[in-house]
């Protein structure tokens, strides 16, 4: 293996987590719900994968897990912005904050326990084309769930009647429960499945990126991710280039540490998090531009006139 | 059966009082189904956790240290969240106030005097504004979201101050620990009683929300304030500059952040260390909506918080629980603050969800 292919390696395995949430995130915030809890329901899906891939001795269970976890503690979120109507700022905050606080009381037990890596599944004849097999057909399951999940998340905003109505109830939640779209059960939806994703997302850090239980080993992916959105100006294609972009620099900064450059390390730790600033400020520079892409409801609270 | 939302004709002053004591009677009633499912018994739990940190004159010491920091930083927060701006990263601005006060007495270790001290403040807020100052620019100029480059920056800070004391600014006599040297006499703040530890940052912290409120009731700047929250267009026409004011919450909670920074430091540290806030600038969030984002409330849900951290403490020692159950506790009660701020808004009932009564449109 060359060392250009292992690198892009790296990359892949760095932009997975990223690509998964943010592709969740980017459902929910179409419907108008903007969830800050990424974060929160990323950790609970890494320790539920971890925990439960420790139970069962089977990363797949371990790897659901984390998904269905993360869709049942984003419902904490969804009841209270959904039916109580409660600010989503401070809301997705708080989901934030009991995520982290639980999966540290629940990991305790698994600090320092040998984890259990999700194997790559290779594909028959395709992993076996020079450089490209490797690189895109040898993977663990979870690289082509994101993959996947940008297509058919694409297809479905964009190309399905239900699609549709997910994005009028984004873009005016009034016409579209005058239309007789059930707005907060469209929304419920749409948040559980940023829940899913995230606790994928958070799967993937425990199962394949590090295979172990490090408390609070996240570190801000989630918030990256709900950044990736933003960069993404709500468009699935954009999300995966935009994932690989940041996997590439939270890769490069790895490299360049290795390689004992000159620069102390815990300036190239920052990279990714100076990065995420600067391609925000870039990105939202065009007010024009940031509005007509917005979700017009987004953070915006709905309660049913009856 | 579900749940319906009618709004109020005005918002219930009686639920605005009530709504935080019913938040923190739902934690503790949550607490203690936690404790069950850990096998501890819930009263001995709730017990350690809420009423054995405030028996003894020590942990009253150790109550006021913890809670000055976050009143402090919610009281700045609280003005940001009133005008709608949301600086969620008054942890890294606690940090980088830590750092700009700390630069006296580490690079001049000699320095002694009357000034030390004042000056060692005024950079810590110094500090901590102007760390706040960047995400506040990069709303007003470039319309860049607030919430994510200033949580962005609380990881750049964090990574700052780990290579300074572990680099630059490590104590040379400290045997190759990654911290700094510790301050002389002159560079402490001082403690307010002989009974025990506390410093005077608890006082700056209960003077300055005082102030706070003060000026938010009585002067413009609190109206305006209040307006541009509640109503941008409105305050718009009214004159108001909402950049102006965001660059003014931004900066003004920055250095508040700052001052908790430098005060913890210079009052219970005393020295620079990798880690020197157990997570005081997220908490303080959570803080601001207890307080109802009022800086009186915000004195009395400061001390409420500050007692989830000893509470955590004492429910490991006594009862060999993680300590982590404190940030679980601070979660939930933010979770239960939020849920209970809709009852002043609105009126909940519960509908049986096939029979819904049909309403005449006025």
């Amino acid at each position: 293996m060359g060392i250009l292919e292992a690198v892009l390696l790296t990359i892949i395995t760095a932009a997975t987590p990223l690509l998964l949430a943010a592709i969740g995130e980017l459902v929910t915030e179409r419907s108008g719900v903007l969830n800050l809890g990424v974060e929160g329901m990323m950790i609970i899906g890494a320790i539920a994968g971890f925990a439960f891939a420790q139970m069962t001795g089977n990363p797949y269970l371990g790897t659901l897990a984390g998904a269905i976890l993360g869709a049942l503690f984003s419902l904490f979120f969804g009841f209270l912005v959904l039916t109580l109507v409660t600010n989503q700022y401070a809301t997705g905050l708080a989901l934030t904050i009991l995520g982290l606080g639980l999966s540290g009381l629940w990991g305790e037990a698994y600090i320092g326990v040998p984890g259990i890596k999700l194997q790559p599944v290779a594909i028959p004849l395709l992993s076996e084309i020079p450089f490209f097999g490797p690189l895109f057909f040898k993977q663990d399951i979870l690289f082509y769930i994101s993959i996947g999940l940008v297509c058919a998340v694409s297809y479905f905003l964009f190309r399905t009647n239900a699609g549709l109505k997910l994005r009028a109830v984004g873009d005016n939640h009034h016409s579209a429960h005058a239309l007789g779209v059930n707005v907060i059960a469209v929304r419920y939806m749409a948040v559980m499945f940023g829940g899913a994703c995230a606790g994928l997302a958070g799967a993937h850090l425990s199962l394949v990126y590090t295979p172990q239980w490090v408390e609070n080993m996240s570190a801000g992916r989630g918030w990256i991710a709900l950044a990736l959105v933003v960069f993404a100006s709500w468009r699935p294609y954009r999300v995966l280039s935009g994932a690989y972009l940041f996997g590439a620099v939270g890769i490069a900064q790895l490299h360049a540490q290795a390689l004992g450059i000159g620069i102390p390390s815990q300036f190239l730790s920052a990279l990714p998090y100076i990065a995420t600033v600067v391609v925000l400020v870039l990105i939202s520079r065009n007010r024009r531009l940031t509005l007509i892409n917005t979700p017009a409801t987004l953070g915006k609270g709905f309660v049913p006139d009856r | 059966m579900r749940i319906e939302l009618q709004r109020r004709d005005a918002p219930s002053r009686r639920m605005s009082l009530l709504s935080p004591l019913i938040a923190l009677a739902l934690t503790m009633l949550t607490g203690c189904i936690i404790f069950l499912v850990l096998g501890v018994d819930p009263i001995a739990g709730i017990y350690a956790f809420f009423v054995e940190p405030l028996t003894e004159t020590w942990s009253l010491h150790e109550l006021a240290i913890k809670a000055a920091p976050l009143i402090l930083i919610a009281i700045g927060l609280s003005i940001c969240f009133r005008s709608s701006n949301w600086n969620i990263g008054a942890e890294g601005q606690f940090i980088t106030g830590a750092i700009a006060g700390s630069a006296i007495p580490i690079l001049m270790p000699e320095a002694s005097g009357a000034w030390v001290l004042p000056a060692m403040l005024v950079l810590g807020m110094l500090g901590g504004a102007a760390w706040a100052a960047i995400p506040a620019f990069c709303k007003t100029r470039f319309n860049a979201n607030e919430i994510l480059t200033s949580l962005m920056l609380v990881y750049v800070a964090q990574l700052f101050l780990d290579w300074l004391v572990r680099g630059p600014w490590r104590n040379p006599e400290g045997f190759n620990f990654p911290e700094s040297r510790t301050f002389s006499a002159g560079q402490i703040l001082p403690e307010i009683l002989d009974s025990g530890r506390t410093h005077y940052g608890a006082v700056f912290a209960v003077v300055l929300a005082v102030i706070l409120w003060l000026s938010l009731t009585k002067t413009v700047k609190g109206f305006e304030i209040r307006v541009i929250g509640q109503a941008r267009r409105a305050g718009a026409f009214a004159g108001f500059d909402a950049n102006r004011l965001t660059i003014f919450a931004f900066l003004l909670s920055g250095a508040l952040a700052g001052l908790a920074g430098i005060s913890e430091v210079s009052g219970a540290i005393q020295q620079l260390r990798p880690s020197i806030s157990p997570g005081y600038g997220f908490t303080a969030i959570i803080v601001a909506f207890l307080g109802r984002l009022n800086p009186l409330g915000i004195i009395v849900a400061g001390t409420v918080l500050a007692l989830t951290y000893l509470g955590s403490e004492a429910a490991q020692i006594m009862l060999g629980i993680s300590d982590k159950i404190g940030r679980v506790f601070q979660g939930l009660l933010l979770f239960y603050v939020l849920s209970c701020d809709t009852l002043i808004h609105y009126r909940i009932r519960f509908a049986a969800i096939d029979r819904r009564p049909s309403k005449e449109i006025a």
